[in-house]
């Protein structure tokens, strides 16, 4: 029963709440059909297809009331806008799919970003790869104390990252002292690498689709990556089989925290000017951006990909808002309403792909 | 997870209580009634939150969206006020908006069987985006001194504002309930295990519903004291506050799983917290910078007492150690 087979994904085990008793009973036998596999597994697909048929609609909504939504450099802007959320929801994604979550993402954005700043400040001449390495190792390591709380102290991270949101913003804080960096003592060179175009897309941009590349096929097709999905579907039953939960869950928040600190560095590529508030309750958004991206919030299933359509939805609603004439303040308000529509819509399909297989074992046995 | 219940609190109250002397030596100006009198201003908001947030947290559940209700109340109240209409008319009519904000949580809670954290991550967004669409970045600040003033009134001969007194009674009532009825214990069967409560003959759905609409109801009756208190209806009013609110649960000793936990534990975690902050601020220390001690005392009020029973059981016997998950 340790290595998940190719015709078993466990992501199509029910994300499963303390409190969810209705889909308890319909936990999945060990044998079970090919055909219901696939049936739970396409009723996956149609929930990211339903994100992406989402964007792609409000995309040509907005463009047939305004062309000049998708311009050149209209599409730049949207890449740009979404790129940061994207790799802090494919983060996010990963912890969120081990039954965890990480609210400190934004506060470690922040502390990366700075870093990043005050990087340049001291040594101007410093190449573009050591700020690089110097956020993700930065953010790796306020990923490995949120993990080390976790998976030793067993302390539930909802409680240690929002204990951390506070010390690392706290940090930031008080290292910046009120301090701001501007654009002009940026290296032009990093500076550059924020409005460089590749093919007509951002080289930002390429970051987040190789993280999302990169993360995809890791939680595909890797054995650690298949466990994650169990850790999520049922954290006892992983311990049990063998699953080394704590590392796993630890390796999981270390790694959305080295995503954010990606993050950081490439919004100081982006904005340039920083203070200690970079990335100020962005966390939220990240977290809609995944919830709404079809990760189930009590994990075992959901993909990045749907979380980095998620995210991407987010960002393209916060642009599209304003060509729309439609008043900005609306926007966190349909972010809301997004949020209840997508967890309603998950627990609907949860309920038909549950009902299904039950359909399926009554009839076959 | 057996720990017996009161050990906590008893260490939160000291640490308060070291808190307050230490603090009455060495920061100048905290031993004054004054100081006293607005540190408690500070405190009535949290502390009202946070005793509907206790039972919440006691039946295993969380509400996010509080400071955002706080906000909305707070939008609607300006607006109201805006367009003539006089606040003994706007308060009921806020108590009816926090009711109705409530049974939404609760609604999508108990109705629809859906996680309550994801729920109020979402009505923490919307709630706070109805409160920009009814006020925009407007503030509304023409209120009466009559109310402002009053609100914030101390009692005749000391700085301690009456609606401390409210509070008070208000966590005396909620302690009662909690401690002392059936609905309390059943709050405690919840947290522990829904299945068992159920079949014990608990409606816990029913019971869930109601408490989410308690804590619309008192997150709205927060915002109107908010709104009084600074003699400002904002839409961004709270903004952040249910992190603070949480932690002050939390820090009193509540489990974040359920099942576990003390109103005066709460209470004195609260205390706590504001005391604390409020101190190191007399004490020059920037306000970022506190940001910090919130953050370190949450860690610790969970990690301390996790890491307590771990030592204790390993020094006890060695048995297979079933830790719940993490989660909400």
């Amino acid at each position: 029963m340790n290595a998940p087979q190719k015709n078993a994904p466990l992501r199509s085990t029910f994300p499963r709440g303390p409190r969810s008793t209705a889909t308890k009973a319909a936990a999945p036998p060990p044998t079970r059909a090919r055909g219901d596999v696939r049936g739970a597994r396409r009723l996956f697909v149609v929930r990211e297809l339903g994100i992406g048929l989402a964007l792609v609609l409000l995309i040509a909504v907005t463009t047939i009331y305004n062309p000049r939504f998708l311009n050149a450099q209209s599409r730049k802007d949207l890449m740009l806008g979404a790129t940061i959320l994207v790799v802090l929801a494919v983060g996010q994604a990963i912890v969120v799919i081990t039954r965890n979550v990480d609210l400190s993402v934004g506060s470690v954005l922040g502390l990366s970003a700075f870093a990043t700043g005050k990087l340049f400040l001291a040594m101007p001449d410093a190449p573009i790869v050591l700020a690089l390495f110097a956020g993700v190792g930065l953010g790796l390591l306020c990923g490995a104390v949120n993990g080390a709380l976790i998976a030793i102290a067993r302390v539930p991270a909802l409680v240690v990252t929002l204990g951390t949101l506070y010390v690392f913003r706290g940090i930031d804080y008080s290292w910046a002292a009120g301090q701001q960096i501007n654009a002009a003592d940026m290296p032009s060179g990093f500076k550059r690498m924020g409005t460089q175009t590749l093919l007509g897309v951002p080289v930002l941009a390429l970051f987040a689709v190789a993280v999302l590349v990169i993360a995809g096929f890791y939680l595909r097709s890797y054995r650690s990556g298949r466990e994650l999905y169990a850790i999520g579907s049922d954290p006892a039953a992983a311990r049990l089989s063998g699953i080394p939960v704590g590392w796993r869950v630890f390796t999981a928040m270390a790694v959305s925290g080295g995503l954010a600190g990606l993050a950081g560095v490439l919004y100081a590529a982006r904005f340039g000017t920083l203070d200690a508030a970079a990335g100020n309750g962005i966390e939220l958004q990240v977290v809609a951006a995944v919830v709404v991206g079809g990760v189930a919030i009590f994990g075992g299933s959901g993909s990045v990909y749907g979380a980095a359509l998620g995210a991407v939805l987010l960002s393209t609603i916060g642009s599209a808002l304003p060509v729309l004439r439609i008043d900005p303040f609306w926007q966190q308000a349909v972010v809301g309403a997004l949020i209840l529509a997508a967890i309603g819509l998950d627990r609907a399909l949860t309920a038909r792909i549950a009902g299904r297989l039950r359909g399926r074992r009554a009839r076959g046995a | 997870m057996l720990r017996r219940l009161g050990t906590w609190d008893v260490l939160v109250i000291a640490v308060l209580a070291i808190v307050v002397i230490v603090s009455s030596a060495t920061v100048e100006g905290f031993a004054s009634s004054r100081f006293w009198g607005f540190l408690l201003l500070d405190v009535i908001p949290i502390a009202l939150i946070a005793l509907p947030m206790t039972l919440i947290i006691i039946t295993g559940e969380i509400d996010l969206s509080v400071a955002s209700v706080l906000g909305l109340s707070s939008a609607v109240m300006g607006q109201l006020w805006m367009s003539g209409v006089p606040l003994a008319l706007i308060l009921p009519i806020i108590l009816v908006l926090g009711v109705v904000l409530g049974a939404v949580n609760g609604l999508f809670v108990t109705g629809f069987g859906l996680p309550s954290l994801a729920v109020t991550i979402g009505t923490l967004a919307l709630y706070r985006g109805l409160s920009y669409v009814v006020l925009g970045d407007k503030a509304v600040a023409d209120f009466p001194f009559s109310w402002t003033g009053n609100m914030i009134e101390a009692l005749p001969g000391t700085t301690i504002p009456w609606v401390a007194l409210v509070v008070l009674a208000l966590a005396i009532a909620f302690g009662v309930v909690l401690h002392a009825t059936p609905i309390g214990r059943a709050l405690f069967a919840m947290g522990n295990n829904d299945q068992a409560a159920t079949f014990s003959g608990i409606s816990v759905a029913k019971t869930k519903f109601w408490l989410f609409v308690l804590t619309g109801a008192v997150a709205a009756l927060a915002g109107f004291f908010w709104t009084m208190r600074y003699a400002s209806a904002r839409a961004d009013n709270g903004g952040g506050l249910e992190l603070s609110v949480v932690a002050a649960v939390l820090l009193g000793g509540v489990s974040i799983f359920g099942g576990r936990g003390t109103l005066v534990g709460v209470m004195a975690g609260v205390l706590l917290l504001i005391t604390l902050r409020n101190a190191l601020q007399l004490a020059d220390v920037p306000a970022d910078t506190l940001t910090v001690v919130t953050g370190a005392l949450l860690i610790i009020s969970v990690v301390g007492p996790n890491a307590a029973s771990m030592i204790r059981a390993r020094l006890r016997r060695r048995r297979p150690a079933v830790s719940p998950a993490a989660g909400g």
